[in-house]
């Protein structure tokens, strides 16, 4: 009894500290300098149509690496977390055998799948999206063989190796554009071509496939580690 | 009365009431799953807010097609930095739910439950 009422002490102290931010809110009705700044410059410095990923990969794009670097760790930790440490044969033996019509319709999904999130990554510099959806986008396919097919291998080799070369091809893509451009992660060292065209906005596109690999890889390795020791436990 | 009818006061609205059950769930519930998804709730529901916060009224996505031309940019599109943010928080949230999932796993694995009052060796 008095735990429910501490709890709900805590929960009503929650609501009372943000109910102020809400009573009081009413939407801006024109954008901050900051925003204006990047909505009339962002097309002629960036040249990329969707100034979401203007913002994301160039103006602060230094935050992305940080955030690709954070992803990177996450899996790591899984990885090491999750290291299988007694390699017993019989680890599928109690899986419940996948329904018919799963294992038939990912045969038809799982590449289209894959093509939708090739298709968002290497579009994102000018429709809603980009590397890191279009990597999620993929790690849903690769969920989806799982689903289907549990007794299915990841090459884990192949999978390090597309992880590095996409992390080392980013970083590399920002060193170019400290070189040849003005700044590190400056997209401006390739022609910005015509705004709206799919080879526009410099380097973004380089660098959109780089992360879109590199976090569809991360996601499909944290899930292959959680899927290898489901029977483990 | 008006202002609590538009878009952006409903999307902040429902974004908070993710946050308030997702804290209800962090510290009421007793399955360390459930903790895990009252984690969750709460990261989507912050999402939101930070993107409600982020609208202009009657304003289009910050994206230049013939809907929104370079000229008038600056009048007609929502704020664009919020919305890189919460695409850095969203990954972010994504990485922490799957690092608190393998450490659940590791827990169960040690003591085969997942109720989180038989894990008491930091109670004091």
């Amino acid at each position: 009894m008095i735990k429910k009422g501490i709890l709900l002490l805590l929960l009503a102290g929650f609501v009372v500290v943000i109910s102020n931010l809400i009573i009081n809110f009413s939407g801006s009705s024109e954008l901050n300098p900051l925003a204006r700044y990047y909505a009339e410059n962002g097309p002629t410095e960036v040249g990329a149509a969707n100034l979401v990923t203007a913002v994301v990969v160039t103006y602060r794009g230094f935050d992305t690496l940080g955030e690709v670097t954070i992803l990177f760790i996450a899996a790591a930790i899984v990885g090491f977390f999750l290291k299988i440490l007694n390699s017993n044969n019989n680890r599928t033996s109690s899986l419940r055998k996948p329904s018919e019509i799963l294992e038939t319709a990912s045969t038809l999904l799982v590449p289209t799948i894959f093509m939708l999130g090739t298709y968002i990554f290497i579009n994102g510099h000018l429709t809603p999206g980009g590397g890191f959806q279009g990597g999620a986008v993929i790690a849903t396919g690769v969920m989806m063989i799982i689903l289907a097919r549990p007794t299915s291998e990841f090459n884990h080799k192949l999978l390090s190796i597309l992880e590095a070369i996409s992390g080392i091809g980013f970083v590399l893509m920002g060193v170019l554009g400290l070189i040849l451009a003005s700044g590190f992660l400056n997209n401006a060292f390739l022609p910005l071509g015509k705004l709206g065209n799919i080879l526009s906005a410099g380097a973004i596109p380089i660098i959109y496939v780089f992360i879109g690999i590199k976090v569809g890889s991360e996601l499909t390795s944290i899930l292959n580690s959680l899927k290898e020791n489901q029977n483990e436990v | 009365m008006t202002q609590y009818l538009s878009v952006e006061f409903i999307a902040m609205l429902t974004g908070f009431l993710l946050m308030v059950i997702g804290v209800w769930g962090i510290i009421s519930q007793k399955n360390l799953l459930k903790i895990v998804i009252g984690f969750s709730l709460f990261d989507t529901g912050l999402n939101i807010v930070i993107v409600s916060l982020s609208y202009v009224k009657n304003s289009t996505a910050p994206i230049l097609d013939k809907a929104v031309e370079v000229s008038d940019a600056a009048s007609k599109i929502a704020d664009p930095v919020p919305q890189a943010l919460v695409l850095t928080s969203i990954v972010i949230g994504l990485g922490v739910t799957a690092l608190m999932l393998a450490y659940v796993m590791r827990m169960f694995r040690e003591k085969k439950s997942l109720e989180i009052n038989s894990y008491n060796e930091l109670k004091w």
